[in-house]
């Protein structure tokens, strides 16, 4: 098996940068960390693509096209991380959802008092 | 069941219902009477101290660690399952055809397709960029939906940093220049003398290459994407030396939809008649002309150029709204 | 032969809504224009498609043909197809996104910036345009960017709602997105490497040699894996579908519709096509992947409807309840005929239907309680808002499968599926399970809608519906009655559709 992925190395990088990429799309808890996590995987599918486009036209057609789309989806990814960014003052996503949960509470203990002072009046 | 068992269960009965301890000198309620409706006998539970029961006590523990566990499990199953695609595709590239190497069996991909793309696609098309024929007259429709993807994520783009919430930026991010009463359009160019030196000499050279990609797409590698990313650094390049209030004098949020919408309906429709004569099998009246001219490669030309606007002014677009909040 | 006309349908229908979608920001902000535009277009794509299916139908056979994109045949250009079950999905997509937006159309205004409702209109064209390539595609890679036009215009309808919580689940949404689109691309780029095709039918003729040959059968089942769980996670199957009820809470009314009536619907059905055009039914036996899309589906139907059981808020509930329904139409392909697959079908049109119905009177009673989600909230709604509160009884009694409403057709036409199948027994288990369970979450609601709250009435600002809300509702209304009572000539045509795939 060894030989058989050192024969088709561009495809074993290819697999591995993606897997890198979709660890780091999944698990970084930094927005534009997981940015560029998206960024390689896709890349990684540039290459698997490349890989046999000696003669084959084809796949640099649907290169272009994934450069186009992977573009499109980063610009999309980071006008949601900018707007992130300035609603809650972080990058990292588990702090941002915190946040609002605790502004939740807040909120939520404000109207259990209104509430609470109501039933006793 | 004896008195212990008893005792264990009604203590664990408690335990869930939220009755407090036991106190010593409890007072057993005497039995009520039988003709006292439900609702008004007296109940136990209310004589004692009240405890939270399990199910409050769940949900406490859930608002206080939920989260946290819930990070352990999303994070454990997304490396489950990034090694499970990883390994599962290493063990797929083994088994593939090799690519490189023409000695053992041929890969399947070698088939009739690419050989008329490779033989005939020039004389087809009309280009000699054999990728250019294949992304506008084989694959039109992709292409089609490629700029319709990019289409979508400038408007989204727009919608969600654009004009709506101009004010709203211009208060709260930039509290120096809302002081002095000026927005990013009438802060002066940035104190750069190489950038401003440059500029004048690179951007007519860039501007030049842009259209010579975007012209030359059917003759020589390039095309409407690449030469209108091209165009749109020069964009860029002059926002950043001259001022962003210069590029706004010409190209503003007004003038990116109009540009872009426009150049996208002519493309739709250029694409449409190709696509409508094709698929009804009616001659066409546009010449592929001779292989290698300026002119020739029947709508290739015209679509590279609608894409080359759009691009470009899409890349200005993102830039200036990531960078300053306001188109 | 066909009239000329008819034949380019599929094309037109796609070409004008992606022209009203390109058109939309050049158009001026009064009156509301765009969102005009946009029902206008889709209500005339409706009319269009029904054209299309009659006179697909109406030639004693059922006919399927192929429009090619171009001056080019198939293995070289690209493709689209068209047959009765194409154009049975595509009609109800039409209507069932029409009457979502008729029915939300003034509570979009109350939730949208006018500055955004615009490029909203704009996505929601674009959205319908890529479901509609998604329905007619015959080529993997058209159908790959038309996943990702779907993708961008759906997490952006979520955003439309200029909220931080709502951004921040679209952030969500949009990674779990992404990551099926990769396993999406990956799949596409196995498969295209091994067959040397990207047309559906071709790919299929070379996959079966490639079987028959026994070579490359492990490349062939991690491409289909990954095909499936990318498609999977795109349609809120269970275990990949923790996304949606966080983004859901967040909608606005119309994108809620949208999103979990048509979005879902869309990637579904390019996976049956997959399985059915690409792979072939008995391939799909011989790797077991019917045996775990059944198993998927049935964990869907019970999981989704645990969830919903424990939600306090009419929303989440909702969500919940689409993972459930999503499960049936995946227990439908598990099984893996041909009439289970014609029952996942009608469930597909059932559920775009019914569920449209339901974000729509679901919101409408939140906002006859200002704007209010929590069950509790909703007390007496239904004498405030009836024509909501109608549409939440029909709903609710449809999801539970009470003859005469949508959901007992499906259901029915599901349980007949499976008995001439191996796993009989788990299949009616399960839909007996889930029945009484879907019972159990939306008999509350109705009773919550149905009670009378005098204190709080006062506090309920909401005046009546607009005319336009009561009119969708009652369209909606008699859609659910139609399919409920009259679904034997539409299951007999998606039977007839689904063997001509």
């Amino acid at each position: 098996m060894l030989e058989r992925l050192f024969i088709n190395h561009y495809q074993t990088a290819a697999v591995i940068l993606s897997g890198i990429g979709l660890t780091n799309l999944l698990l970084q808890r930094n927005l534009i960390k997981k940015i560029i996590g998206l960024n390689i995987m896709n890349s990684a599918i540039f290459l698997f693509l490349a890989a046999k486009g000696n003669i084959n036209p084809l796949p640099s057609v649907m290169a272009l096209a994934g450069i186009v789309i992977t573009l499109s989806l980063t610009a999309f990814a980071l006008a949601l991380t900018l707007k992130i960014y300035e609603d809650s003052g972080t990058l990292n996503i588990d702090e941002a959802l915190l946040k609002k949960t605790k502004e939740q509470e807040e909120l939520e203990a404000i109207i259990e008092q209104a509430e609470e002072e109501e039933i006793f009046s | 069941m004896n008195e212990d068992t008893k005792e264990i269960l009604k203590k664990f009965f408690d335990w869930v219902v939220g009755n407090g301890p036991r106190p010593e000198n409890e007072v057993v309620s005497p039995e009520p009477p039988p003709d006292l409706p439900f609702t008004q006998r007296p109940r136990d539970r209310y004589s004692r101290f009240r405890e939270a029961t399990l199910r409050e006590r769940y949900n406490q523990w859930l608002e206080l660690h939920g989260f946290h566990i819930f990070s352990i499990l999303y994070s454990a199953l997304s490396v489950l399952m990034c090694v499970v695609i990883v390994s599962l595709l290493l063990a797929t590239v083994a088994e593939l055809p090799p690519t490189l190497s023409t000695s053992q069996r041929p890969s399947p991909a070698h088939n009739e397709v690419i050989r008329r793309y490779v033989e005939h696609a020039p004389r087809e098309t009309g280009a000699q960029n054999i990728v250019a024929g294949l992304l506008h007259r084989y694959r039109g429709f992709e292409t089609f939906g490629e700029s319709a993807v990019m289409f979508t994520s400038a408007v989204s783009v727009l919608m969600m940093l654009g004009a709506s919430r101009r004010n709203k930026f211009n208060r709260e991010l930039s509290p120096k220049d809302a002081a002095s009463g000026r927005n990013f359009l009438q802060r002066g160019p940035p104190d750069e003398p190489i950038l401003r030196e440059a500029a004048p000499i690179l951007i007519p050279v860039i501007l030049m290459a842009g259209c010579a990609v975007i012209i030359n797409g059917h003759i020589s590698p390039g095309g409407g994407f690449a030469g209108g990313a091209i165009l749109g650094m020069a964009l860029i390049l002059a926002a950043n030396a001259y001022g962003f209030g210069r590029v706004h004098e010409f190209f503003d949020e007004r003038a990116f939809v109009i540009s872009t919408s426009t150049a996208l309906i002519v493309y739709t429709l250029s694409c449409g008649y190709d696509f409508f004569t094709g698929a009804n099998q009616l001659q066409t009246f546009i010449p592929n002309g001779t292989i290698g001219n300026i002119l020739s490669g029947g709508l290739i030309l015209p679509a590279n150029i609608c894409l080359g606007f759009m691009t470009a002014g899409t890349l200005y677009a993102f830039y200036v709204l990531f960078s300053e909040g306001d188109m | 032969m066909m009239n000329s006309f008819a034949f380019n349908i599929p094309f037109v229908s796609i070409f004008l809504l992606m022209l009203a979608a390109i058109v939309t920001p050049l158009l001026p902000k009064r009156n509301r224009l765009p969102e005009k535009l946009s029902c206008c277009v889709v209500g005339l794509v409706a009319i269009l498609s029904a054209w299309l299916l009659y006179s697909l139908t109406s030639y004693g056979q059922s006919l399927t043909f192929n429009y090619s994109m171009g001056h080019y045949p198939a293995p070289w250009g690209s493709e689209l197809r068209a047959g009765p079950l194409e154009a049975v999905l595509a009609l109800f997509f039409c209507v069932a996104m029409l009457l979502s937006l008729t029915g939300n159309f003034s509570s979009t205004a109350e939730d949208i910036a006018p500055d955004r409702r615009q490029i909203f209109c704009s996505l929601v064209n674009l959205l319908m345009a890529s479901l509609l390539a998604l329905t007619y595609t015959n080529d993997l890679f058209t159908a790959y960017i038309f996943v990702e036009i779907n993708t961008i215009a759906a997490c952006a309808i979520v955003a439309a709602k200029d909220d931080p919580e709502a951004t921040r689940s679209t952030m969500r949404y949009m990674v779990i997105s992404v990551t099926g689109s990769a396993l999406i691309i990956f799949a596409i780029c196995l498969l295209y490497e091994l067959t040397g095709y990207l047309s559906m039918q071709h790919m299929n003729g070379a996959i079966r040699a490639l079987v028959s040959a026994k070579s490359y059968l492990l490349p062939l089942s991690v491409a289909l894996a990954l095909m499936t769980v990318g498609l999977a996670i795109k349609s809120a199957l269970y275990p990949f579908a923790l996304w949606l009820p966080d983004v859901y809470v967040n909608l606005t009314n119309a994108s809620g519709a949208i999103l979990s009536g048509l979005v879902i619907k869309g990637h579904i059905f390019l996976l049956i096509k997959i399985f059915y055009r690409v792979f072939g039914l008995d391939l799909i036996h011989m790797l077991h992947m019917d045996t775990a899309i059944f198993i998927l589906g049935l964990l869907s139907m019970i999981v989704g409807s645990v969830h919903a059981l424990r939600e306090m808020n009419i929303k989440r509930m909702v969500a919940w309840s689409s993972v459930a329904q999503v499960g049936y139409i995946f227990l439908g392909i598990g099984l893996n005929t041909s009439a289970g697959i014609a029952a996942a079908c009608l469930h597909i049109i059932v559920h775009a239907s019914v569920k449209t119905m339901l974000s729509t009177a679901a919101g409408g009673l939140s906002n006859a309680a200002g704007h209010k989600k929590g069950l509790h909230a909703l007390m007496g709604t239904f004498y405030i808002n009836r024509w909501a509160g109608l549409g939440l009884i029909a709903g609710a009694f449809s999801m539970m499968g009470i003859p005469a409403f949508a959901g007992f057709a499906s259901k029915l036409s599901l349980t007949m599926a499976s008995f001439d199948h191996s796993f009989i027994v788990w299949s009616l288990a399960g839909l007996a399970v889930s029945s009484v369970m879907n019972a159990l979450y939306y008999v509350p609601a109705v009773i919550v809608v149905l009670t009378h709250n005098k204190e709080a009435r006062e506090d309920f600002t909401a005046s009546a519906p607009p005319t336009l809300y009561k009119v969708s509702m009652f369209v909606f209304l008699a859609l659910n009655f139609y399919l409920g009572l009259f679904c034997v000539p539409l299951l007999r045509l998606i039977t007839r559709g689904v063997n001509a795939l």
